[in-house]
């Protein structure tokens, strides 16, 4: 199947629809709850949560035997919130730090995950495939029952965004005035914390453990550099989520032997370099060619305020002066001098300039500003 | 114990050994995340050097990915210094773009790149011993006993001959600068030892595995001690007690040697967390209930020196004015008159001698912001502590 | 030069405290420790209403933390706070805070007016979201400190002196009775400085008390009417005018400490 045949079937087939929407969903999903993580600067927390995670699935499947995602998923659940609280108690009751804290639980808690999955390989009766895919991500094992779940709690978590609107962004920004205006800060505190980890949770499936961290920064990373509103930004990381989700979904559906993970996650990475690059107010090509002509503008009132020093000792503003002087200052270039000439700041003839009357009148505007900028 | 078991705990000792040093300062360094960064982004630069050399073990393979490594760690640093986003989510952008790659690039390969992803991910410790390394002829060991081992032995002779410089550079950087020798240098030399290190570890236990190897035994290490000798010699002792007792269990359990390796660093961990003397949650929340009730003494005996007019000085007022519980109000005056700083008459409770020399010495210590003094002068007024 | 007469010119002798006798903040027995090492000592402390006061002391003084214990952003291991004459926790609408500008993040994706907005949450409560009239204040508050041009501005594309402004707009939005300020004139530009203090100065004409955390000893005659000195013990309150010399100096930075003090 190539990438046409998938968008061509995506909306009869019953398989494709059902593992497209679930990317979509949960791309859009992780893409609004990362813009909270990563504006919290706990960018990090999530790789860790979501390695934590796997030891709770290979748990669950132990105790239960069963395979049925949801079981699995409680699992996740558990061992994910346990990591997160063992991660806040190492930071709090220790002096070792928080990278420190989240290397810890990421590499003990997936070690043991990695020992619990090879002990279950290793069970004679137990039928094992379809765990490895949490370490990737199968989006092809998604069925009708998971987008549901999927479906409800990303409409829950719309839901308490919308009413917690308010209180959400006044935690994020500014977390003590938050309590001196009577908030509750741990109740909000919980509320963002648990739906990130829900978040992670439901990804694990399809994107898998090693690589969940990425769908909440890369979405919620691009979506920031297009927009100084913060609704404007969970909106936006909720799209390209929901793109990276699908494209994703699409590439790793029309090649043999792809987990969806990793090609959802080089979508997504896609996204953050567009936007890196060329975002207009803060990307780095414009940023570039704003520095290169502020730079111009600076060398042109340098030449200008230097040509005026030069005139200002003559009674005469228009008396001509050989190019040559200018030669051993700075900020001047032929090109600079041409663009004087353009601007009618400056005649030139043969070898000599000299400054106009607009010329002069504009250097020493130039010159009071600088004298007043400089008091 | 056969000569395969054997090998197999010399490589994974080896191994530990090797990840705990460049851990330590990783540690310290608060760069601990960094090493998961180029634990997964090594992992393009491991499959396009097997392309090239088609042997895991080769030197310019080890090498080639531990560049990509540095190249990580040099990459999330521009992307920082862009401003774009902060410091943490550079790291979580750059590490997972990578490792997708790497595990794409073995997918869309597997009938030419004998490495899969459960290889990536764990390592084959139990394989080690059968690749061997043959000179003029004569076996001379397993392969990857000689590359751990060579990465062990140039960072052990770094570690001596720079240790001065990392030791200064890592708890002052200000003062290293300022000596002359470059902090960026010695940053830069780390992260390639670290790169280096864990491109070696990677064959034996996996991309994510190296971390805990890396952080684990220097965190075990840092609760019990802030040597940096000792830190460095007891990270060594964890890892490598690890590594062994891992080994057994994976044995018993038939399952993952490096997972139970990480596993027993947990155990490690946990225990250490819990139990260290000074530093230990159980050590901390005694100290904790301890010392609230000395401050709040300090604080009780302070308020007397404050105050003469009686009505401040009532038994009663402790629970009404200070706003204290009446548990934690009769603890407090027990305490005082168990050392003998305070006196009760007729519910007006006053200062002895005592307590007031304790409490002037008290507050010049704090106003002087040599907080560190009060706790040795509680050794010499204290009869009892709280 | 010119910028120290304006100054000068603001504070006219008619500017006198308007202290009614009433009692806006009292704090009994205050004492405040971080990792169980007191940074502040049994503080007692009572401030008319109608002052303005300076909190002045050496770094690690403890400034900033008794502003923020009074506040409940800190939790005090003995003490209490009351707001005329009532818990703190009953009148938190009265009380309105300008924190640090270097405590949040601003690199935010938020405009100007939508953090002085951030003023008018308090008295919203939970859920319920700001409608037009509380905009109206926003832009009023803007306003008054000179900001409405910028309304719509991110807030990283502001200087520093405007940062601390729109600060100030969303604690005036607040329409508190007492207003606690910490360093607001920390990095601040001349004429912002200058903005500020008069707005404190109308604030006081209103009747409204206001408390500063300042770090710039030879402003406080100037800007104060009244100030306490602090370094982990309360050393003294009371009227600038009264307490602001060479003795009450020296006891609070510790060496013979002397300030030319304009009187």
């Amino acid at each position: 199947m190539n990438l046409q045949e998938y968008f061509s079937l995506v909306f009869s087939d019953y398989t494709l629809r059902t593992i497209t929407l679930g990317t979509a969903i949960l791309g859009a999903v992780t893409g609004m709850l990362g813009s909270f993580a990563v504006l919290r600067k706990q960018s990090l927390l999530g790789d860790a949560i979501s390695h934590a995670a796997l030891p709770g699935i290979a748990l669950a499947f132990l105790i239960t035997g069963a395979k049925d995602s949801n079981t699995l998923l409680i699992g996740a659940l558990v061992s994910g919130l346990l990591g997160t609280f063992w991660i806040r108690g190492i930071i709090s009751k220790t002096h070792l730090k928080s990278d420190t804290a989240l290397g810890l639980i990421l590499s003990l808690f997936f070690g043991f995950g990695m020992l619990l999955l090879t002990f279950i390989q290793k069970q004679p009766n137990a039928n094992q495939a379809g765990l490895d895919k949490y370490l990737f991500g199968q989006a092809a094992t998604l069925v009708e029952s998971d987008v549901w779940l999927m479906a409800i709690i990303t409409g829950i978590c719309v839901v308490v965004m919308f009413l917690f609107w308010k209180e959400f962004k006044l935690l994020l920004f500014d977390a003590d005035y938050t309590k001196t205006l009577g908030f509750n800060t741990k109740i909000i505190d919980i509320l963002i914390t648990t739906f990130i980890v829900l978040a992670i949770v439901l990804g694990l499936q399809t994107v898998g453990v090693v690589l969940m961290s990425a769908m909440l920064l890369a979405p919620a990373a691009a979506a920031r550099q297009w927009t100084n509103s913060l609704s404007t930004m969970v909106l936006l990381a909720a799209i390209f989520g929901a793109f990276s989700g699908v494209f994703g979904t699409a590439i790793s559906a029309s090649q043999d032997n792809l987990s969806t993970g990793p090609v959802i996650v080089l979508v997504a990475s896609v996204f953050v370099i567009f936007s890196f690059v060329f975002s207009p107010s803060r990307g780095l090509l414009f940023r570039q060619i704003r520095f290169i002509s502020n730079r111009r503008d600076l060398e042109f009132q340098k030449t200008l305020s230097f040509m005026y020093h030069i005139a200002e000792t003559h009674d005469d503003i228009s008396h001509p002066h050989t190019i040559k002087i200018l030669n051993n200052f700075q900020g001047f270039t032929r090109k600079t001098l041409q663009k004087l000439v353009d601007k009618n700041y400056v005649t030139i003839d043969g070898t000599m300039w000299s400054l106009t009357e607009e010329g002069f009148k504009t250097a020493a505007n130039l010159y009071n500003q600088n004298i007043k900028t400089h008091e | 114990m056969n000569s395969a078991q054997f090998e197999i705990q010399l490589i994974a000792s080896l191994v530990a050994i090797a990840c705990a040093i460049p851990g330590t300062f990783l540690v310290l360094r608060k760069m601990a995340m960094i090493s998961d960064a180029i634990s997964h982004s090594i992992l393009p630069g491991i499959v396009v050097g097997f392309f090239i050399t088609q042997d895991l073990n080769s030197p310019w393979l080890i090498l080639l990915a531990a560049f990509t490594g540095v190249i990580t760690v040099a990459l999330v640093e521009r992307i920082q210094k862009t401003g774009l986003v902060k410091e943490d989510t550079a790291i979580g952008l750059v590490f997972p773009a990578l490792f997708s790659i790497g595990v794409i690039m073995i997918a869309k390969n597997a009938n030419d790149v004998h490495l899969d992803v459960d290889a990536v991910l764990l390592g084959e410790l139990a394989f080690a011993p059968f690749d061997r390394l043959t000179a003029g002829g004569t076996d001379i060991g397993p392969k990857s006993l000689w590359v751990i081992g060579t990465i062990l032995t140039i960072t052990i002779g770094l570690l001596i001959a720079f240790f001065k410089e990392l030791k200064v550079s890592t708890f002052d950087p200000g003062l290293s600068a300022s000596l002359g020798f470059s902090p960026l240098v010695i940053h830069y030399g780390l992260m390639t030892v670290s790169s280096v290190t864990t491109v070696g570890a990677f064959d034996a236990v996996g991309a994510i595995l190296v971390v805990a190897l890396m952080i684990a035994p220097a965190a075990c290490a840092y609760l019990l001690t802030t040597d940096l000798k000792k830190m460095l010699g007891l990270a060594v002792f964890f890892g490598v007690f690890s590594a062994i007792s891992g080994y057994w269990m994976a044995h018993w359990l038939d399952a993952s040697i490096a997972g139970s390796i990480t596993t027993m660093l947990g155990v490690v961990f946990l225990l250490i967390y819990l139990f260290a003397p000074s530093k230990g949650l159980i050590a901390v929340m005694y100290r904790d209930k301890q010392q609230r009730i000395e401050v709040s003494l300090l604080t009780f005996l302070l308020h007397l020196k404050n105050h003469s007019e009686v009505r401040e000085r009532h038994v009663n007022h402790l629970n009404e004015h200070i706003n204290w519980q009446k548990v934690k109000s009769e603890t407090v005056l027990d305490l005082a008159l168990k050392n003998n700083m305070i006196l009760i008459n007729q519910n007006i409770v006053s200062l002895t001698a005592k307590g007031d020399e304790f409490t002037s010495q008290a507050i010049d210590y704090i106003i002087t912001n040599e907080d560190a003094q009060i706790e040795d002068m509680k050794e010499d007024f204290f009869l009892f502590r709280g | 030069m010119k910028q120290m007469d304006t100054i000068k010119n603001a504070h006219s002798k008619d500017e006198a405290p308007v202290s009614t006798g009433v009692l806006a903040v009292k704090v009994d027995d205050l004492t405040v420790a971080y990792n169980y090492k007191p940074v502040l000592w049994d503080i007692d402390l009572e401030i008319p209403e109608g002052v303005l006061m300076a909190i002045v002391g050496p770094n690690g003084a403890g400034k900033s933390t008794l502003i923020k214990a009074i506040l409940g952003i800190l939790k005090p291991i003995a003490g209490s706070v009351s707001i005329y004459g009532k818990p703190y926790h009953k009148q938190r609408s009265l009380v309105a805070y300008v924190p640090q500008k270097g405590s949040v993040d601003w690199d935010f994706p938020t405009t100007a007016l939508d953090v002085v907005m951030m003023g008018t949450y308090g008295k919203l409560g939970w859920i319920k979201r700001p409608g037009v009239k509380e905009k109206k204040a926003s832009l009023e508050a803007l306003e008054k400190v000179g900001m409405l041009a910028f309304q719509s501005r991110q807030i990283s594309q502001l200087s520093g002196g405007q940062q601390q402004r729109i600060f100030l707009a969303r604690a005036l939005v607040q329409d508190a009775s007492i207003y606690f300020m910490d360093e607001p004139f920390q990095g601040v530009d001349a004429t912002t400085e200058i903005a500020i203090i008069n707005i404190l100065k109308e604030l006081r004409k209103a009747g409204k008390t206001v408390i500063v955390v300042h770090h710039d000893l030879q402003t406080v005659p100037e800007y104060f009417d009244w100030v306490t000195f602090l370094n982990v013990k309360k050393i003294a309150t009371g009227p600038v005018m009264d307490i602001f010399n060479d003795d009450n100096l020296t006891k609070t930075y510790g060496i013979n400490y002397k300030v030319s003090v304009q009187k």
